[in-house]
C-alpha cells in the first residue's frame, strides 16, 4: 500500500494523518472521560451519553446565535461561554436523570443499559422536534480559522489545535478532580467499597448524583468542541457511543490513562489506515482489532487492583 | 382441576401447553381470518421477529447472557437466504442486459464480472438451508467460544457483540459488490420457481413461519425443563458455585448463545421470504436492540411472552407511526424505561402476579400455579 510514495511524502502523509488522528483522539478522549467516569466508576452504562454530547452542542449552537445576532462585540469569545453553559445544561440533565431513572438501577447493570438506551431515543427524538431533523453547524470566530503551514506539506488547522489544547486543559481538571480533591477521594471510596463509605460519613446518593452529573457535563463539552469539527444532528451521537464505550472497555474500565492511551491508539489506527484503505474498511480493521485485543486481554490494557 | 396445575405432561405443564394451544389458535386462525393479506404480511413479519426474541429469552432470561447482537443473527440468515433467492432472480435470461448475465444486478453495476466464491454454494437450495442455520451457529461459536472461555461476561459481553453488529454493518455497507451495500439484496422473485409475490404464496408462508414459531416454542419449552435449562438458570444465579460443581460454565453458554444465534437466523430467513429483501439495517445495533425490548417488554424469563411482546410492540410501531410519527420514538423510549424500572418481568410478569391468579380465583381452584414466575431476572 505504499508504491508510488516517497519516503518525505510518507512522513508528511503520517504527520497530517496523525494530526487529523489527534483531532479524532481529541473527541473521543473527551467523550470517553464522561463515560470512564459514568461507567468505570459507577458502573452504569449510559447508553444516552452520545445524546447528552449532542445537547452540549446544541447549546453550543444556540450560543453562536445568539452573539452573533445581538452581541457581535462578543462574538470571537462566545465559545467560551458556550462551553461553561454546555457543561451545565448537560450536567444538570444529567443530575435530573440520575435521580429519576438511574439511581433505582445501580443493582442491575444490564438494565441501567435498556433504560437509557429509552432515554436516548427520547432525547434523539426532542432534538429533532425543537432543532429540525437537519443538521447545523456552528460559525467559528476568524481567529480560529484558516491553519498553520509548517513545512510545505504540512499544515494543521487551528480549530483543531484549540480543540486539543481544550482536551489537554480538561483532562489535567479531571485527573485533579478525581485524584486530589475530597470529592474525588469519595467518589473512588464509594466504588471500591459503598457500605464502608456510608458508614464513615460520605453520602453516597449525594456522590453518584454528583459524579453521574459531572460525567454527563464532561460529555457536554465534548459535544461544544465537537461543534467546531462536525455539524450536529439529532443522531449524530449515536454514531459514537460503540466506539466510546469500546474506547473506555479496551482502555481498562477504571483507569483515566488507560482510556486516554486507548482513545490515542484506536483513533491513530483509524486515521492512519483511512488515508491508505477505505475508510470502512479502516473502521472495520480497527474495531476487529479492539475486538480481539479485547478477547485475549478482557479486563482491558490497564486495570487498577482493587480487593473485590 | 384447574387450568392453571402444575401437572405435567412430558415437558410441558397443563398451563404452557393452554397457553400454546391459545397463541396457535391466535396466529392461525384469528390473525388470518380478520385481517387482510398486506396486513397478514405484516404479522408475519412480526412474528420472525418473536424467533429471535424467544432466542432471547433463552440466552438472556434463563442464561443472564444479554446480547446486543442478535441482529448479526438474524441478517445472517437473512442473507443467505436472500443470496439463493437472488441467484435464482438472475438466471442468464433475466440478466441479458447486463454486461456479465447470470450474476446478481448490483455486482453488474460494481465492475463485477464473475461470481464471488462465497455466493457459489447459494446455488443450491439444500446448502442454502443449512447455511441459514449453520453460518450464524459457527459465528456465534467463534464469539461465544472466545468470549466465555476467558469468562467475559455481562456488560463487557454486550459491548462486544454490539461492536461485532457495528463492524459486519460496516463490512455489508462497504462491499457494495459482494454484498448489495446499504439497499441490500432487493428484487427477489422466485423460490425454485415458485412466485414469492403472489397473495397465495403470502398465505402459504405465514403458515409454514407460524408453524416453525411454534415448533421453536416447544423446543423451547424442552430446553427450558431439561437439566441444561436447570443448569442456564443455576449459571444466571450463581455462576461460581456452578462452575465449581464441576460443569464447563463456557461449553453451556456458549451453546445457548449458539442456540439462540439459530433461532435468530431461521427467522430471520423466514423474513427474506416473506418480505422480500434483506438488508443492512436489520443487521446493526439499532434492531438488535429492539430486539431485546420485544423480551423485555414480554418478559425475559416467558417464552410464549416473548411472541406477545413482539406482536405488541410492533403492532404499536406500525399504529403510531402510520399516524404520529413524532411520537413514536418517544412511545419506545417510554416503554422502555417502564418496562425496566416498573415491569421488570414484562407482560409475563403482569400475568402472573393479577390476571393468572385471578382466573384461578375464578375457576375455583385455589391453586395459585403459573407459567411464569421463574423467580426474579438476572443482574
Amino acid at each position: 500500500m505504499f508504491e508510488g510514495y516517497s519516503l518525505g511524502d510518507l512522513a508528511s502523509i503520517f504527520v497530517m494523518q496523525g494530526f487529523a488522528g489527534l483531532i479524532l483522539f481529541s473527541v473521543f478522549v473527551l467523550m470517553a472521560l464522561g463515560l470512564a467516569i459514568i461507567f468505570g466508576q459507577m458502573g452504569v452504562i449510559n447508553m444516552a451519553h452520545g445524546e447528552f454530547m449532542i445537547l452540549g452542542a446544541y447549546v453550543t449552537w444556540m450560543c453562536s446565535q445568539i452573539f452573533q445576532n445581538y452581541i457581535p462585540a462578543l462574538f470571537p469569545i462566545y465559545f467560551f461561554v458556550a462551553m461553561a453553559l454546555a457543561f451545565v445544561a448537560s450536567g444538570a440533565l444529567g443530575m435530573l436523570v440520575e435521580w429519576a431513572l438511574i439511581r433505582h438501577l445501580y443493582k442491575r447493570p444490564l438494565d441501567t443499559l435498556l433504560a437509557t438506551w429509552g432515554l436516548s431515543l427520547i432525547l434523539q427524538q426532542v432534538y429533532r422536534s425543537v432543532f429540525g431533523p437537519r443538521e447545523v453547524g456552528v460559525d467559528l470566530p476568524s481567529w480560529m480559522m484558516g491553519s498553520l503551514q509548517l513545512t510545505d506539506t504540512i499544515e494543521v488547522q487551528i480549530n483543531g489545535l484549540f480543540v486539543m489544547s481544550l482536551t489537554v486543559v480538561i483532562t489535567v481538571v479531571v485527573a485533579f478532580l478525581m485524584f486530589r480533591s475530597g470529592w474525588g477521594r469519595q467518589v473512588r471510596a464509594v466504588v471500591q467499597n459503598r457500605v464502608m463509605a456510608g458508614a464513615v460519613g460520605i453520602d453516597t446518593e449525594k456522590v453518584d448524583r454528583l459524579t453521574f452529573g459531572i460525567g454527563c457535563g464532561i460529555a457536554g463539552v465534548a459535544g461544544s468542541a465537537f461543534t467546531m469539527i462536525g455539524s450536529t444532528g439529532p443522531t449524530a451521537g449515536q454514531l459514537y457511543i460503540v466506539d466510546t464505550f469500546l474506547v473506555v472497555v479496551f482502555g481498562g474500565a477504571q483507569s483515566l490513562l488507560g482510556t486516554i492511551l486507548s482513545a490515542f491508539t484506536i483513533s491513530q489506527a483509524q486515521s492512519t489506515m483511512e488515508f491508505f484503505l477505505s475508510g470502512s474498511i479502516a473502521k472495520v480493521l480497527t474495531l476487529l482489532g479492539v475486538v480481539g485485543i479485547l478477547m485475549l486481554r478482557p479486563q482491558g490494557l490497564f486495570v487498577l487492583k482493587i480487593r473485590r | 382441576m384447574s387450568v392453571f396445575s402444575k401437572e405435567r405432561y412430558g415437558f410441558l405443564a397443563r398451563s404452557e401447553i393452554l397457553g400454546l394451544l391459545a397463541l396457535a389458535a391466535l396466529i392461525v386462525v384469528v390473525v388470518p381470518l380478520s385481517l387482510d393479506i398486506f396486513r397478514l404480511n405484516l404479522v408475519g413479519k412480526y412474528l420472525t421477529y418473536a424467533f429471535v426474541a424467544i432466542g432471547l429469552v433463552l440466552c438472556w432470561g434463563f442464561g443472564g447472557i444479554l446480547s446486543l447482537g442478535q441482529g448479526i443473527f438474524f441478517g445472517l440468515g437473512g442473507y443467505c437466504m436472500a443470496m439463493f433467492l437472488k441467484l435464482e432472480a438472475s438466471s442468464v435470461e433475466n440478466t441479458k442486459i447486463q454486461s456479465t448475465p447470470g450474476i446478481p444486478d448490483f455486482m453488474d453495476w460494481n465492475q463485477l464480472t464473475s461470481l464471488p466464491w462465497f455466493w457459489q454454494p447459494f446455488k443450491s437450495l439444500p446448502l442454502t438451508l443449512i447455511a441459514v442455520v449453520a453460518v450464524p451457529a459457527v459465528f456465534a461459536f467463534v464469539i461465544g467460544t472466545a468470549m466465555f472461555k476467558r469468562r467475559v461476561g455481562g456488560v463487557y459481553f454486550a459491548i462486544i457483540t454490539q461492536a461485532v453488529a457495528a463492524i459486519l454493518t460496516i463490512l455489508i455497507i462497504g462491499q457494495q459488490g459482494f454484498t448489495g451495500g446499504i439497499n441490500g439484496i432487493t428484487d427477489l422473485r422466485t423460490l425454485l420457481g415458485w412466485d414469492i409475490r403472489t397473495d397465495h404464496a403470502k398465505y402459504v408462508l405465514y403458515f409454514v413461519n407460524a408453524a416453525l414459531l411454534m415448533g421453536v416454542l416447544v423446543l423451547g419449552y424442552f430446553v427450558r425443563a431439561s437439566k441444561l435449562g436447570r443448569i442456564l438458570v443455576a449459571m444466571r444465579d450463581k455462576e461460581d458455585r456452578v462452575r465449581f460443581s464441576g460443569y464447563s460454565v463456557a461449553s453451556f453458554k456458549t451453546f445457548v448463545f449458539c442456540l439462540a444465534a439459530a433461532l435468530a437466523a431461521v427467522g430471520g430467513a423466514m423474513f427474506t421470504l416473506q418480505v422480500g429483501f434483506m438488508s443492512p439495517s436489520f443487521v446493526g445495533i439499532v434492531p438488535s436492540i429492539e430486539m431485546v425490548i420485544y423480551t423485555a417488554v414480554g418478559g425475559r424469563l416467558s417464552l410464549i411472552g416473548a411472541v406477545y411482546g413482539t406482536l405488541l410492540v410492533n403492532a404499536a410501531k406500525t399504529a403510531l407511526s402510520e399516524s404520529f410519527p413524532q411520537l413514536w420514538l418517544l412511545g419506545l423510549g417510554g416503554l422502555f424505561i417502564a418496562v425496566v424500572l416498573a415491569f421488570p418481568n414484562g407482560l409475563a410478569g403482569i400475568w402472573g402476579a393479577w390476571i393468572a391468579p385471578w382466573f384461578a380465583r375464578l375457576t375455583k381452584s385455589g391453586s395459585h400455579g403459573s407459567a411464569v414466575a421463574n423467580g426474579s431476572p438476572a443482574e
